[in-house]
């Protein structure tokens, strides 16, 4: 069989032409000179300087990037825990909500993930005074919440393709399980734990709604004045700070991925080299 | 100290044996039932409550029945939620739908290129999913402006096929519900393409030879042997893009009709804007109801393929 398939290749052009004019044409038009976001009045790179005066946006930035990282950190070990609790105990008390509650957020809308938290933490300020305002603590414990469950299912998924043998061996070997754990498991898991974090950070940096929610007067991020911004209208402006944006997490992404890719190659040949020299 | 104290080192025996195990699931498990499954269990609670005038504006009931149904009697009552509801359902699947027609065959030929080239293109459906999606709705919304190159290109591809005398200026995309299954298709379609995929590299390509070797054409072998065998594959992707869909807030709020809102916008302007908390809770756990059941179903597709794709029967 080797006739090009012509249909398909044509769908798979036009699937990613759908994909990406719209991010090109916006990444043109943030050069535009004109005030009209769509019309094209000539090449400038004005709205970038602009941006670098824009005290609301750079502020905005700081804080995002702030409750991403915080967020994606405490997110990696709580999620790295939950993987491990779920790919290794097979039995434990209350496993099914267990399990419920960590593949819940995944596809729950988020709209209701939002509210809910929101609620909880204006019923609690009631009941027990905490917390007493909203702004960071609050957003940084909602994103914390969701995102742990992507960093718990990539580590749970990585755990059940690894080899059991390599920790019992070290169990016979008069390791304790805490050492298995550390010396052991967590090594092989770590490409996992790196992609997590990754993507906890993304989530965090990029969330509107569940931000919208938990978030209080004086506490903007920057997906929030965007928001803000937008629904007043397109402006050149925010073409060239979303360029900025997609540019940085495009080229972070997949310099992160191509490393990821290489350091799993050099594993999977290492372990073969072990293998053969072994047997 | 030369020896650890009696209690330390009966300590130590413990976490050596067990603790360290209960302790690894306890901390996530805590978490999540501090911040997940609690802030549930006041929706609900907030569901049967009375909105008052204060702040915050509720009141739970102190008195039997404890449970007001009034809420829930609106949900079935008033035409906006009603309407609401039926909106976003036939805009999630009319998404899931079109997602569906334009990811597979996307996802049927990335299975048929090269490995390199596989790894590229892969890399570039996956890439709009991590850069902002807030921003994708915004490219959306330049394009769509009936100033836009898309828009002017757009019109004119329609005048071609209309009398001249009915000939349009421009084409009023935003603020309408074209305008939000065309964002969500975009948006959602990554989700759709990478499950499908998965799906389909695991198929054994042999059967296709087989059949085209005994005479099959090629849409025959599609028909009778790629699809049956891509249904798993087209059931977790579409439930990756009909649940959230149904509950989209951002996309309906940015290029949306206001008169005909989805119901995430209901849920946030009831809360917002009518200060309605108890209503908004309402709302949102009749929208949960409903997509507990599809979840359910994702949990269990998802669960068996990870079996398949172990060995396990």
């Amino acid at each position: 069989m080797n006739r090009r398939p012509v249909f398909l290749i044509s769908c798979l052009a036009f699937g990613f032409a759908f994909l990406y004019v719209p991010i090109i044409s916006m990444i043109v038009f943030s050069f535009n000179k004109s005030r009209l976001a769509t019309v094209w009045g000539g090449f400038s790179t004005d709205w970038y300087w602009r941006l670098l005066d824009n005290e609301q946006i750079i502020e905005a930035a700081i804080l995002s990037l702030q409750i991403a990282f915080v967020s994606a950190s405490v997110a990696t070990i709580i999620g790295t825990l939950a993987g491990i609790a779920l790919a290794r105990f097979k039995r434990f008390r209350g496993r099914t909500l267990f399990s419920g509650m960590v593949t819940a957020p995944l596809i729950m809308p988020e709209v209701i993930t939002g509210i809910s938290m929101l609620m909880m933490f204006i019923v609690m300020a009631e009941w027990i005074g905490w917390p007493s305002e909203r702004g960071f603590t609050t957003i940084t414990i909602a994103h914390i919440t969701f995102s742990l469950t992507y960093v718990a299912t990539i580590v749970q998924s990585r755990l059940s393709d690894a080899d059991l043998a390599i920790e019992e061996a070290a169990l016979d070997l008069g390791s304790r399980p805490w050492q298995v754990l550390w010396d052991v498991t967590l090594p092989v898991i770590s490409p996992a734990i790196v992609t997590g974090w990754l993507l906890a950070f993304t989530i965090s940096l990029d969330d509107v709604v569940i931000t919208s929610f938990t978030t209080g007067p004086g506490s903007t991020t920057l997906p929030i004045l965007i928001w803000s911004k937008v629904k007043l209208g397109v402006t050149p402006d925010i073409n060239a700070l979303a360029t900025i944006i997609v540019l940085v997490v495009g080229v972070v992404v997949v310099t992160a991925s191509l490393i990821l890719n290489r350091f799993e190659r050099q594993r999977e040949l290492d372990t073969q080299r072990a293998l053969q020299n072994g047997g | 100290m030369t020896r650890p104290a009696p209690s330390t080192s009966r300590m130590r025996t413990w976490f050596d044996l067990s603790g360290w195990r209960d302790l690894l699931i306890a901390i996530p498990y805590g978490w999540l039932l501090a911040f997940f499954l609690l802030p549930f269990a006041i929706v609900i609670a907030m569901s049967f409550a009375v909105t008052v005038v204060d702040s915050p504006p509720f009141a739970f009931l102190e008195e039997w029945p404890y449970l007001r149904l009034d809420n829930y009697a609106r949900l079935f009552g008033e035409d906006l939620f009603v309407r609401a509801f039926l909106v976003s359902m036939l805009n999630a699947l009319i998404t899931t739908l079109i997602c569906l027609v334009i990811g597979f065959p996307m996802a049927l030929c990335l299975t048929r290129v090269s490995r390199s080239w596989r790894n590229v293109l892969l890399m570039l459906v996956i890439l709009p999913f991590w850069t902002s999606f807030l921003l994708r709705v915004y490219a959306w919304i330049g394009l769509m402006g009936t100033n836009s190159w898309f828009n002017k290109g757009l019109t004119t591809l329609v005048n071609a096929f209309l009398p001249a005398e009915m000939a349009l200026r421009s084409i009023q995309m935003t603020n309408t519900n074209f305008a939000v299954i065309l964002v969500m298709v975009y948006t959602y379609l990554p989700f759709m393409v990478l499950p499908l995929y998965a799906n389909l590299e695991r198929l054994d390509r042999t059967l296709d030879e087989a059949a085209l070797d005994l005479g099959s054409k090629p849409w025959q072998v599609f028909r009778d042997i790629t699809l049956p065998l891509s249904v798993p594959g087209i059931i977790a992707g579409g439930l990756l893009v009909f649940i959230p869909a149904s509950g989209e807030l951002i996309i309906p709020s940015l290029v949306g009709n206001a008169a005909d809102p989805m119901i995430g916008r209901v849920i946030s302007d009831q809360f917002a804007s009518a200060r309605d908390w108890p209503m908004a809770s309402a709302v949102a756990v009749a929208l949960l109801f409903i997509l507990v059941f599809p979840m359910i179903a994702y949990n269990h597709f998802e669960a068996r393929a990870a079996q398949r794709e172990r060995g396990e029967p």
